[in-house]
């Protein structure tokens, strides 16, 4: 292999690596809290749409508008993101009770849900499904226009495909064995960096569809990331902190009265 | 009556429980966009925004538990 070819299929792998890493993040912390089935369905999906488009579309494929899919898949993310967010945020400040969303969530799916629609139906986590849909399929379509771009610059679209491939593959493989671990975690925890995570893809798809650039591109995620959690944390603590202080407040006018009355 | 329930449950499903949040991230990236047509630095926008909205959004919330 070329000094050329090499450059062209290492920058493919990482620049595949990183969009495959995103795709993950968002499947994983779905399958963990909602339901694993609908979410690999929602990849499948997606796979199967990205096959379709890809093999009617061909080299075409560039003239799609991406920044449109980015600013309405990035949109409608960050308005999911932000409702998990704030429940766990509710939840964790003590505020709403835990465990209940999954209870919840059906109830309200089975009342929106057509009369007739039968168990197998009811247990479908649309949700899981569209979340994972839209991830991948946005991820997927970024993944075929890194290997067009760079691939018909050097003439070379197979070995561009071949890294792309490879990162995907290898990215798969360290989600299948994080898979187990992440299960460990508490329930509202996971929640809660779910709705970090879906509100910081959300608001990174989002602004990128907007036709703004963030500084350092993929790298602002790094930042993002832990900026989303702390603030969620810093709300976390400020919520307990209020209702301490409200429990002071409640309990103060019955001991002031206790205290009046031992000193009469 | 079939039409309105799709309706409601399509709303629910994107919005959610919370519409002025749906609102404010919609608001808060059309500014943006309308900022990066005019060719200036608008990456900056959305994160504070979003923040506000939600940190709005759970002291609604709060409020009425």
């Amino acid at each position: 292999m070329s000094g050329p070819e090499l450059g062209l299929a290492a920058s493919v792998f990482l620049a595949c690596g990183v969009e495959a890493v995103e795709a993950l993040t968002i499947v994983l912390a779905v399958g963990t809290t909602r339901s694993w089935s609908s979410a690999m369905s929602g990849v499948g999906a997606a796979a199967l749409a990205l096959a379709v488009i890809i093999a009617a579309l061909g080299p075409a494929l560039t003239s799609l508008p991406i920044n449109l899919l980015r600013v309405v898949v990035g949109g409608l993310l960050l308005i999911f993101g932000l409702q998990w967010l704030r429940k766990a945020i509710l939840r964790a400040a003590g505020l709403k009770a835990k465990h209940n969303e999954m209870e919840t969530f059906r109830e309200e799916s089975e009342a929106a849900r057509a009369a007739a629609a039968n168990i197998e139906l009811s247990r479908f986590d649309g949700y899981a499904f569209t979340v994972c849909f839209k991830g991948v399929l946005l991820e997927g379509l970024e993944v075929a226009f890194i290997v067009l771009t760079f691939g018909a610059n050097q003439h070379r679209i197979a070995l561009a495909a071949a890294a792309a491939g490879l990162a995907v593959l290898l990215v798969i493989a360290a989600g299948v064995a994080a898979r187990a671990p992440l299960s460990r975690v508490p329930e509202n925890t996971m929640k809660l960096v779910v709705g970090v995570m879906l509100s910081s893809f959300g608001m990174f798809w989002g602004v990128e569809g907007t036709g703004a650039s963030w500084p350092g591109n993929d790298a602002a995620l790094l930042a993002i990331i832990p900026g989303v959690l702390l603030a969620a944390i810093a709300m976390v603590w400020a919520l307990r902190r209020n209702a301490s202080a409200d429990a002071v407040d409640r309990s103060a006018p019955g001991e002031t009265a206790e205290r009046a009355t031992v000193s009469a | 009556m079939r039409v309105r329930r799709v309706f409601l449950a399509v709303w629910e499903f994107v919005v959610g429980d919370d519409w002025l949040t749906a609102l404010g991230v919609a608001l808060a990236l059309a500014l943006t966009a309308l900022l990066a047509a005019d060719a200036i630095s608008a990456w900056w926008l959305t994160p504070p925004a979003v923040l506000g909205l939600l940190a709005l959004s759970i002291r609604r919330a709060a409020r009425n538990s």
